[in-house]
């Protein structure tokens, strides 16, 4: 039996069984907008953007939850489609705060980018002011409810993507809020910081707290790298302006597939610490520091190496090297003290 | 990782995180794993979320994957090996194992089933203080599913029967034969983003890269060929505690620390702290002024990992790429950059310009290594080793066929007490470890804004029972001592631990924990005894 098929938009295509519409399409180069979706976790279907038309079908569907049929003829590209798309966009731009004029987002909105695309310049709905504060206690994460549109993907996040299980919705129709468990503040709650709720929102209600006014999205460089912490390797972006790092996100690397913990996410200001060494420093006779040039300091490691080795033999020098530094960092270490000094007293904390 | 080289003559990881959320039974063995390695803790989660895999966790803490756990058995510290071998004995005796396995991979299978005819479940429950009908379900657990792994980390290893908890759990894997395909193995996760790869590298006293041993005298040719060495040194060296030891008693006269914060990290820190005085010479490069620097000669600036190139291996021998985001400041300098400019002054005739070159050296001397490039690693992502040829996908299941050491073996192995137990005097048992918020010697996450807002102090964990009688409320000051040191914590009142028994994290300079902990050894991995030594806990008036 070969693979089924439906039709989209014109086109006869094969889908394996299970694969929702929004995959079907994807895997096919057609681009269906979404906002709620989120990449292997349940469906919701909330923000109705990704709506697309099902022969057959009462209404439009959204093509996120609606498993692909064989036989199906959708359609994704029609007057109704973008009518309904274009209405609901608007109808989450009178919903709150959505003014981008100093939104940390601005510029990687996926609700700004709705707007732009479908080319909405006013709003023609009043909507509700309002009901509650922005959330700015805790040290990393701003809650700006304000500019919340329930979309859930910060709660499909904690829940199916780290599991954390900290967040959820409450309250009920139009005083519909994002919660924690008794609806207490992030450091209240059972949030660990991981921040994925942060790295999903698509709008400027979750964002990182250090990063407020440091660098707009197309002012900063993304460089590429692994994590500095735990053996997991998660890759990550350094969100870098002007020399500084600015903010940190999750880049889909094969051990950690878009996540960070706390100490990935937040734990990089270490590197602008006015308390890092800049200079080499040499002990003096009264045993304090005194700060040297690089070559009188490695001029000095040198000589008392040699010294002790021609005195006490090469086996009373021992170097031990870093599970903190790069392969090619130790490995020139051990072949520094196996060729350079003569001993095999290598060795390094894996046992701590 | 000596006793998986032992048991599969390979000491990594076998399998691969990802493929974790397929897998059916996951036995979590001294990890608090959504803690230390949280991102690992997600995909156990997921597991048992999306594909309803059972999780099996032996620890003594109630550690945040218990509440995921189908079964939780809190074994008293230090009795690891008790449980693991009546587990076997509960297999063996209900024919569960996969004898078609232990008769085709593996060998000296008659003598593990032997000695394990002592460790009924009955008697174990004596020595572990689990119920032997947990012992026997968590053994039918893990023995009936089809794909089930075994995860562990420093609650297995920092013990003086370290290296045999570790032999203990690769019988386990064998006698069921989980291991070599997706979804199984036994998985030890590294603590420290490149802890994989410094062993990789040969920072290890015995090993050139790649675990060639130095006392190979082919081996120690080849790589005289290949470094243009005039002589390198045949016998192995000695490791680090050995080091500390032997600086202590004098006949280890200088020392270059890389990175490293033993001053906090390691145990017994007043003996620590002596032997690093009686040097006539030490250096230490790192990126703070740490507390270890701090008695340094020598202080040598370094660049951290945002500062420069290079690559790190992570747990899953997965190699990935670190790259170049920011200037390192004032003078500081990559420890790739000072090591080479060192390595001239010692006479070598090293002109290494960038890492690149240096992998490329890397690449030449290290089988595993040889397919591996900075070139490959930017346009793949990463690569698992073994990755022989410049072809090869990398590997992401070690032993599928055979393993690397031909048949699988089963080691015999007794269980012993810890080296310094509870009693009158000292009548708690403390453990250590990390949380969340921290890493090891905090001089990174110490300094990072928010992480440590949210674990600012040093908390001991004390169960209600044991505060009770102590008379000590949460948050009040307890000082705990142990043979060697004192330190005071702020109490954490909380049934994670069991009465009896108390917690600390070792992250905290000004309340080290590693000032109580015992130097105590496994003989074998020489990896210190951290998690079990005895203590007494008083109320700071």
């Amino acid at each position: 039996m070969g693979m089924p098929t439906l039709t989209i938009d014109g086109k006869l295509v094969e889908f394996t069984p299970g694969q929702t519409i929004l995959e079907v399409a994807k895997a096919n180069g057609i681009n269906i907008p979404t906002l709620c979706h989120l990449k292997d976790t349940t469906p919701t279907g909330a923000c109705r953007i990704c709506l697309v038309e099902v022969k057959g079908a009462r209404t439009l569907v959204a093509s996120c939850a609606m498993p692909a049929g064989n036989g199906m003829e959708v359609k994704t590209d029609t007057e109704t489609v973008h009518v309904s798309r274009r209405l609901n966009v608007e109808l989450l731009l009178a919903s709150g705060n959505h003014n981008c004029l100093t939104c940390e987002k601005n510029g990687s909105c996926k609700l700004q980018s709705l707007a732009y695309a479908y080319g909405i310049t006013d709003i023609r709905f009043k909507g509700q002011t309002q009901q509650y504060p922005a959330e700015t206690e805790n040290p990393l994460i701003i809650r700006d409810f304000s500019r919340c549109i329930l979309c859930g993907r910060c709660v499909q996040a904690c829940n199916e993507i780290q599991v954390n299980r900290a967040i959820g919705y409450g309250y009920r129709g139009a005083k519909s809020k994002i919660v924690t468990t008794g609806d207490r503040p992030y450091q209240d709650s059972d949030c660990v910081f991981c921040g994925q709720c942060v790295e999903v929102c698509p709008v400027g209600a979750l964002t990182e707290k250090k990063a407020v006014g440091l660098g707009r999205p197309w002012e900063t460089a993304k460089v590429r790298t692994t994590c500095p912490y735990c053996g997991v390797g998660c890759q990550m972006d350094l969100h870098v302006k002007d020399g500084k790092v600015v903010k940190v996100t999750a880049a889909d690397g094969q051990s950690n597939k878009e996540r960070l913990c706390v100490k990935g996410r937040f734990g990089y200001d270490f590197i602008d610490s006015p308390e890092r060494l800049t200079t080499p420093l040499i002990k003096g006779e009264d045993g304090r520091f005194q700060e040297a040039s690089w070559d009188e300091a490695l001029t000095l490691v040198a000589k008392k190496f040699k010294a002790i080795k021609k005195e006490h033999g090469a086996d009373a020098l021992a170097g031990l090297t870093s599970a903190r530094a790069t392969n090619e960092e130790n490995y020139l270490f051990q072949k520094l003290f196996r060729a350079g000094v003569g001993t095999n007293n290598v060795d390094h904390c894996a046992r701590l | 990782m000596a006793g998986l080289a032992a048991s599969f003559g390979s000491g990594a990881m076998t399998n691969s995180i990802q493929e974790m959320e397929q897998c059916q039974v996951a036995l979590v063995i001294g990890s608090n794993t959504t803690e230390n390695h949280p991102v690992i803790g997600t995909v156990l989660r997921r597991a048992v979320q999306r594909g309803g895999a059972k999780i099996i966790v032996a620890d003594p803490r109630r550690i945040g994957l218990v509440e995921d756990a189908a079964l939780w058995v809190r074994q008293r510290p230090g009795t690891d090996l008790a449980l693991i071998n009546a587990m076997i004995h509960v297999i063996l005796k209900e024919g569960l194992q996969d004898q078609a396995f232990i008769d085709e991979r593996t060998e000296n299978f008659e003598a593990l089933k032997e000695s394990v005819r002592k460790y009924a479940s009955a008697k174990a429950e004596k020595i572990t203080g689990i119920p032997a009908a947990d012992i026997e379900a968590a053994a039918r657990l893990y023995a009936t599913a089809e794909r089930a792994a075994i995860f562990y980390a420093m609650g297995i290893t920092q013990h003086v029967t370290g290296t045999d908890n570790v032999k203990a759990l690769a019988n386990l894997a064998m006698v069921c034969g989980h291991l070599g395909k997706p979804g199984s193995g036994v998985n030890p996760l590294r603590g420290q983003n490149n802890v994989q790869g410094a062993c990789d590298m040969g920072g290890l006293p015995g090993d050139l890269p790649g675990y060639q041993k130095v006392a190979n005298k082919e081996v120690l040719k080849r790589f005289k060929e290949q470094w243009n060495a005039k002589k390198l040194p045949s016998a192995p060296g000695l490791t680090l505690m050995e080091i500390m030891d032997a600086a202590h008693k004098g006949s280890i006269k200088g020392l270059f620390i890389l990175g490293e914060n033993p001053m906090v990290s390691d145990p017994d820190t007043g003996h620590v702290e002596k032997a690093l005085e009686r040097l006539d010479f030490l250096v230490v490069a790192d990126i703070f002024l740490t507390e270890t620097a701090a008695l340094a000669d020598v202080v040598l600036p370094g660049a951290c990992w945002a500062e420069k190139e290079g690559t790190f291996t992570n747990t899953e021998r997965r190699v990935q790429r670190v790259r170049k985001a920011v200037e390192a400041p004032g003078q500081a300098r990559a420890d790739w950059e000072l090591l080479n400019d060192l390595g001239q002054r010692l006479g070598l005739d090293w002109n290494y310009k960038e890492p690149k070159k240096i992998f490329k050296e890397i690449a030449e001397v290290t089988p595993a290594y040889a397919g591996i490039s900075h070139e490959r690693l930017d346009s793949l992502g990463s690569l698992q080793w073994p990755c022989p040829d410049k072809k090869h996908p990398g590997t992401p299941i070690l032993h599928t066929k055979a393993f690397t050491r031909g048949k699988g073996l089963f080691h015999v192995l007794e269980h012993q007490e810890p080296v310094e137990r509870a009693d009158a005097r000292y009548p708690f048992t403390l453990t250590t470890g990390r949380n969340l918020y921290h890493y090891h010697t905090r001089t990174m996450t110490g300094r990072s804004v928010g992480l440590n807002d949210l674990a600012p102090t040093c908390k001991v964990e004390i169960n209600p029972a044991d505060a009770a009688r102590l008379g000590v409320n949460n948050g009040e000051l307890v000082q705990v001592s142990s043979r060697r040191g004192k330190i005071v914590a702020s109490a954490c009142v909380i049934d994670r631990v069991a009465p009896g028994v108390v917690f600390l994290p070792f992250h905290y300079a000004d309340a080290a924990a590693n000032m109580l902990t015992i130097g105590a050894l496994d003989p074998v991995a020489k990896i210190p005894e951290f998690k079990v030594c005895a203590v007494q806990l008083k109320k700071v008036a």
